[in-house]
C-alpha cells in the first residue's frame, strides 16, 4: 500500500499508512496462547485436571476476541495494532486468575463463583467497543457534546449518593444496584470527563496559556484564570468527601491537571496543581480518619497485622511467589481478602513473581504509550487531548492500584484495567480502548484524495470521494 | 501540544519504572524478611505440606511425614510417644512446633545451608525440596528402662530422669513423665487438634511441661555435691577434714537451728566423707557458712548455674538453674543445702554429676548426634564441646571415692550394681508442710571409668510422706538406667 493524497510539507516524516491488521491478528493470536494457556495452566496446577468450563469461558473468550478482531478490521482499519492484542491478554490474563481463584473459593467460601460474570461482563465490554467504534465515525464529533458529557459525569458521580439505588459497600459510596445490577458509575464518568476536559480546554487553552507572574523561571498563571482549576478542585473533594473514594478523587483532579498543561503548555500549572493536591491531601489526612487509616496501613502496615490484614497478606504473596512465583494454582493467592478484584495484582505477582508482575506493569506501561503516541499522532487538538488524557488516565489508574498494593503509595480503591473482576471497570476500559482505537485510526489513514474538478473554474469545488 | 505529550510520556515512564523498582523490592530484596515472619501463613502452608526428613533414634524413625491424600500431602506421624513426646516436640499446623522439630526446623524442612547440594540436585531434577534427617544421641535401652522405672511408681507419677555420656555430654536418655500424644497436635483435623492443644495447655498435671529442662526444682541434698566441691576446691577442706556434727546447728541472725534428717550424724565432729555419706544438713550448713555464700555461687556457676542463656542441647529450650547472690544471715546455710533460693533442673543435676565423673570437665550436653542428607549420607555429627572446668582433677577424684562411699556406707545403696562401682547422691527437698517433698537421685557409674552419669528427679508420685526418700524411691531408676547403659 502506497501513500496518496497530498504530499507532505517539507521537513515533515512522510507517514506511510498502513492498515498492519495482519500484525494485530499474529499479536492477537500470542494473546490468546497467554490467556488461554494460563487459564489452563492455573486449573492443572491446581487439581491436576483440565477445567470442565474450557469451552464455555476460554472458547467464548477467544469468540470474543475474534470479534473484536473483526469489528476493528471493518470499523477502523487504519487503527494501531498492540493496543487490541494488550488489552486482550490482559483480559485473559486477569479472567484465567479470576477463575483460578474461584477453584479456591468456592471450596472453602460462599463467595464465587466469579469467572462466569467476569466472562458475561467482557461480552459487555467487548460489545460495547464495538458499538463506540460503529456508532462513533469520527471522534472529533464527540467535541460537539462537551457539556452534555460533562453534566452526564457529574450525574453519574452523584448518583451513588442518592437514596434507594445508591449502595455504600466496603466503606466507599460509589456503588449503584438497580435489580439485581451492581455499578459503579464513576468508571464511566471518567470517561465522560476526559471528553468534557478535552472539549472544554481545547476552547479555552488560549486565554488559560496567558502568563501571569512569573516565579522561578516559570510562568504562574493569571490569577482570574484560577477558577476551573479550582473547580475540579473541589469536585475532587467532594468526591473524597461524600464518597470517600480517595483513588477517583486523585485520578479526576491529576488528569485535569496533566491536560491543562498539554492543552496550554504551561508548567506553571503543574505548580498550582501541585500545591492544591498538597492542600487538598493534607485536609484530607487531617479530617477523615479513613484517610489516616491509609496512610498508617501504607507506613507502617505490621504494626497492627489485623487491622491492615489485608495489604499485609498482599505483601506475604507477593515475598512468597519472589522471582519466578509459585507456578499459576500452586500458590494461596485467596488468603489475601478481594483477591480476584483489588488485589488481584498480587495474586498475579504471587503465582507468576516479580518475572510476571514486571510482565503485566510492562503491557500497562505500552498501552500507555501507545496511547500517548496516538496523541502525538493525531492532527486536531481536541483528538490530542482525548487521547492523550485517556492514556494518561490509563497511566495514573494502574500506577494509583498497582502502587497501592505493592505499598509504593497508601492504598486506595481502583479497580486494576482488565485484570480485576468487576463489569463497570471492564466495560470502561474496553470503550477507552475503542475511542483510542478510533483517533488513532482518524490519524492514521489516508488523507482524502483531492480531485479539483475543472482548473479553469471560477469557482473550485472539491468532491471527496 | 507536542512538546508536553513528550514530557507527559517520560512523566508515565517514571511511573511505570517506580513501581518495576517497587515491586523488585517486595518480591526479591525484601522477599527473605517477608517470608521469615511468623505470621506469613502460606509459608506455613507450604512447609507444612513438604515431605519433612525423620527424627531418628538408633536408626529407626520416631517422628516421620508420611503420604496422605488431604491438602496438605503429608501428615506427620510419632511412634512411640510416651519416650519421645518431650524430644520429638509436634509439627502441628494450629500449634506451630516445638523441641527438636522446631529447633532442627530448617534440616528437617530441607532449607539449612548444609543440605545445600541436595538442595540444587532438587531444583535441577524439578522435585519438592526434600528433607534432611536428624539422629538423636537417645540410647533406646536406657531411654526405656527410665520411662519404666518412672512408670513403675505409685498412682499418676510426675518426674524426670535425664543420663548423660560424661567425656562428651551426649543425652542418652531423657524423659518426663507425665508426657503427651503430639499425633494430636499433628492432626489435619485442624479443629480436633486445637481441642487438643486446649486440653493440653488446661491439664493441671502439665503434661506439655519437659520436666527434665524446662522447669528447676529446688535440688535439696544432692546441691551437697557442689557444696563439697566449693569445699575441696577451697583448699580448706579435705575429704577427711572434721565438720561438725550433731543434731542442730544455730544459725545466725536468726532464732531457727538447722536440723539433720537422719539421726546418724552423731553427736560430735565426722569426716567430711562421712557428711557427704549420711547426708548431714548441719555438717553442709556450717560449711555453707564457713565458705560465704560467694564461693558456692562460684562453685555452682562452674557447674553451669545461672547461666542466662543456654546455648547447648542443639537450641532446646532449658530455663536457667539459679543460685542466689544475696544470702544475708542464714541463708547461705539454707543454700549450701540445696533449700531456700538454689533450683536446679534435673539436667543440671546430671550436669553436675557428669562433671564430677568426667574428672571435673562440664561437657556441653547435646541431643542430636548426626544429621543426614535426603540421601542419608552423614552431613554432619556432633562435635562435643567442653562447656565448663567446674573442679580440678584431683577434687573431681575425691568427690568420686565421697559419691562411692555415699552407696557404699551411705543414704545411696540402692543404687548399688553388683561388680560395678556406682557413686551417687541422694536428695529429698523439703517445699512445704503440705507439699509432698522432692526425691532426688544422681549417680554416675562405672566409678572409674564413667559410661553413664545420670539424674532422676521425682516431684509427685502416690506414696506416703514419710516414705519419700531420694535414695528409696529415685535410686532404682537411676540404677537400671546406668545398668542399661553399662550392659552395652
Amino acid at each position: 500500500m502506497s501513500a496518496t493524497g497530498t504530499p507532505a510539507p517539507a521537513g515533515v516524516p512522510q507517514l506511510v499508512p498502513r492498515r498492519r491488521r495482519g500484525t494485530e491478528l499474529v499479536l492477537l493470536v500470542a494473546a490468546l496462547v497467554v490467556g488461554v494457556g494460563a487459564f489452563v495452566t492455573a486449573e492443572l496446577g491446581y487439581s491436576g485436571e483440565i477445567p470442565d468450563n474450557l469451552v464455555s469461558v476460554a472458547g467464548g473468550f477467544v469468540a470474543l476476541a475474534v470479534i473484536a478482531h473483526v469489528a476493528v478490521r471493518l470499523l477502523a482499519p487504519y487503527a494501531d495494532p498492540v493496543l487490541l492484542p494488550l488489552v486482550v491478554m490482559l483480559n485473559g490474563l486477569g479472567l484465567a486468575m479470576i477463575n483460578r481463584i474461584d477453584l479456591d473459593l468456592v471450596a472453602s467460601t460462599d463467595d464465587g463463583p466469579f469467572a462466569g460474570q467476569q466472562v458475561l461482563w467482557t461480552m459487555i465490554g467487548v460489545s460495547g467497543f464495538v458499538i463506540v467504534l460503529a456508532l462513533l465515525r469520527d471522534h472529533r464529533r464527540l467535541q460537539a457534546f462537551t457539556y452534555t458529557l460533562g453534566l452526564a459525569a457529574i450525574v453519574l458521580l452523584l448518583l451513588p449518593l442518592l437514596p434507594v439505588i445508591g449502595r455504600e459497600i466496603n466503606g466507599a459510596r460509589i456503588w449503584i444496584r438497580v435489580g439485581p445490577l451492581g455499578f459503579q458509575p464513576g468508571e464511566v464518568a471518567k470517561i465522560f470527563l476526559v471528553v468534557f476536559f478535552a472539549g472544554y480546554l481545547v476552547v479555552k487553552r488560549d486565554a488559560l496559556a496567558l502568563a501571569g507572574r512569573r516565579f522561578a523561571g516559570i510562568d504562574l498563571p493569571r490569577g482570574r484564570d484560577l477558577g476551573p482549576i479550582l473547580v475540579a478542585w473541589l469536585v475532587s473533594l467532594g468526591v473524597l468527601v461524600f464518597q470517600r473514594d480517595l483513588g477517583s478523587s486523585l485520578l479526576f483532579f491529576g488528569l485535569f491537571v496533566v491536560l491543562l498543561y498539554v492543552a496550554t503548555e504551561r508548567v506553571g500549572w503543574i505548580v498550582v496543581g501541585g500545591l492544591l493536591f498538597a492542600a487538598g491531601s493534607w485536609f484530607g489526612y487531617l479530617t477523615f480518619a479513613h484517610v489516616q487509616e491509609r496512610v498508617t496501613g501504607w507506613l507502617d502496615p505490621f504494626s497492627d497485622t489485623d487491622a491492615y490484614y489485608q495489604i499485609v497478606q498482599g505483601l506475604y504473596g507477593l515475598a512468597f511467589g519472589g522471582m519466578v512465583g509459585t507456578g499459576l494454582g500452586q500458590g494461596d493467592p485467596s488468603l489475601t481478602p478481594f483477591s480476584y478484584s483489588d488485589f488481584i495484582v498480587t495474586s498475579l505477582g504471587e503465582e507468576l513473581g516479580l518475572a510476571g508482575l514486571m510482565a503485566i506493569i510492562l503491557c500497562y506501561g505500552l498501552i500507555v504509550e501507545r496511547g500517548l503516541r496516538i496523541a502525538l499522532l493525531c492532527r486536531d487538538a481536541f483528538g490530542k487531548l482525548l487521547a492523550a488524557g485517556l492514556a494518561v488516565s490509563f497511566a495514573l489508574q494502574v500506577f494509583v492500584v498497582v502502587g497501592g498494593v505493592t505499598r509504593l503509595i497508601p492504598l486506595t480503591g481502583l479497580t486494576t484495567p482488565f485484570l480485576s473482576y468487576g463489569g463497570s471497570s471492564l466495560v470502561a476500559n474496553w470503550a477507552i480502548v475503542a475511542l483510542l482505537l478510533r483517533i488513532s485510526h482518524g490519524t492514521r489513514r489516508p488523507a482524502p484524495q483531492v480531485t479539483p474538478l475543472q482548473a479553469d473554474d471560477a469557482t473550485q469545488v472539491v468532491r471527496l470521494p | 501540544m507536542n512538546r508536553p505529550i513528550r514530557v507527559l510520556a517520560v512523566f508515565c515512564g517514571v511511573l511505570f519504572l517506580a513501581l518495576l523498582l517497587n515491586s523488585t523490592y517486595v518480591q526479591f530484596v525484601d522477599a527473605e524478611d517477608l517470608n521469615d515472619d511468623a505470621g506469613n501463613r502460606r509459608v506455613l502452608d507450604e512447609q507444612f505440606s513438604r515431605k519433612r526428613g525423620p527424627i531418628l533414634v538408633a536408626g529407626e524413625p520416631v517422628a516421620r511425614s508420611m503420604k496422605t491424600d488431604d491438602e496438605f500431602d503429608y501428615q506427620r506421624v510419632y511412634r512411640e510417644t510416651e519416650l519421645y513426646a518431650h524430644l520429638t516436640g509436634y509439627y502441628s499446623y494450629v500449634q506451630g512446633s516445638s523441641d527438636v522439630e522446631l529447633s532442627a526446623n530448617e534440616i528437617l524442612a530441607g532449607s539449612d545451608p548444609v543440605l545445600f547440594v541436595n538442595r540444587v540436585v532438587d531444583l535441577i531434577g524439578n522435585e519438592q525440596p526434600r528433607g534432611g534427617s536428624v539422629q538423636l544421641s537417645i540410647d533406646p535401652a536406657a531411654q526405656q528402662a527410665a520411662l519404666d522405672g518412672l512408670d513403675a511408681l505409685a498412682g499418676d507419677p510426675s518426674g524426670a530422669v535425664v543420663a548423660l555420656e560424661p567425656d562428651t555430654g551426649a543425652v542418652l536418655a531423657m524423659v518426663a513423665s507425665p508426657s503427651y500424644d503430639p499425633n494430636l497436635l499433628a492432626s489435619h483435623d485442624l479443629s480436633e487438634a486445637s481441642r487438643a492443644a486446649k486440653e493440653l495447655a488446661r491439664a493441671s498435671s502439665e503434661p506439655l511441661l519437659d520436666r527434665t529442662r524446662e522447669n528447676s526444682y529446688f535440688p535439696g541434698s544432692t546441691f551437697k555435691l557442689v557444696t563439697a566441691a566449693a569445699a575441696l576446691e577451697s583448699g580448706k577442706y579435705t575429704p577427711e577434714t572434721l565438720v561438725p556434727g550433731g543434731p542442730t546447728l544455730d544459725l545466725p541472725d536468726s532464732p531457727q537451728v538447722l536440723t539433720n534428717d537422719v539421726e546418724a550424724c552423731g553427736s560430735a565432729d565426722i569426716t567430711l566423707t562421712q557428711a557427704l555419706a549420711l547426708s548431714c544438713n548441719v555438717s553442709f550448713g556450717s560449711v555453707g557458712l564457713d565458705l560465704g555464700n560467694e564461693v558456692l555461687q562460684d562453685q555452682a556457676e562452674a557447674f553451669g548455674f545461672n547461666d542466662e542463656q543456654t546455648n547447648y542441647l542443639d537450641g532446646l529450650r532449658v530455663v536457667r538453674s539459679t543460685y542466689p547472690s544475696e544470702a544475708p544471715g542464714p541463708f547461705a546455710a539454707y543454700n549450701a543445702i540445696g533449700q531456700f533460693e538454689v533450683s536446679a533442673t534435673p539436667l543440671q543435676m546430671a550436669m553436675v554429676a557428669a562433671g564430677i565423673a568426667n574428672d571435673g570437665t562440664v561437657m556441653a550436653p547435646y541431643v542430636i548426634d548426626e544429621v543426614r542428607s535426603p540421601d542419608l549420607e552423614v552431613v554432619e555429627s556432633a562435635d562435643p564441646e567442653e562447656l565448663n572446668e567446674a573442679v580440678s582433677s584431683e577434687v573431681a577424684d575425691q568427690l568420686t571415692d565421697m559419691m562411692v562411699s555415699v552407696v557404699d556406707d551411705g543414704t545411696a545403696g540402692e543404687a548399688a550394681i553388683e561388680g560395678v562401682e556406682v557413686a551417687a547422691k541422694t536428695g529429698t527437698a523439703e517445699r512445704s508442710e503440705q507439699l509432698a517433698p522432692y526425691a532426688w537421685f544422681v549417680s554416675f557409674a562405672p566409678a572409674d571409668d564413667p559410661q553413664v552419669a545420670v539424674a532422676v528427679f521425682i516431684e509427685d508420685a502416690a506414696v506416703a510422706r514419710e516414705l519419700i526418700s531420694g535414695g528409696g524411691l529415685a535410686g532404682p531408676i537411676a540404677r537400671q538406667v546406668m545398668e542399661a547403659v553399662i550392659e552395652q
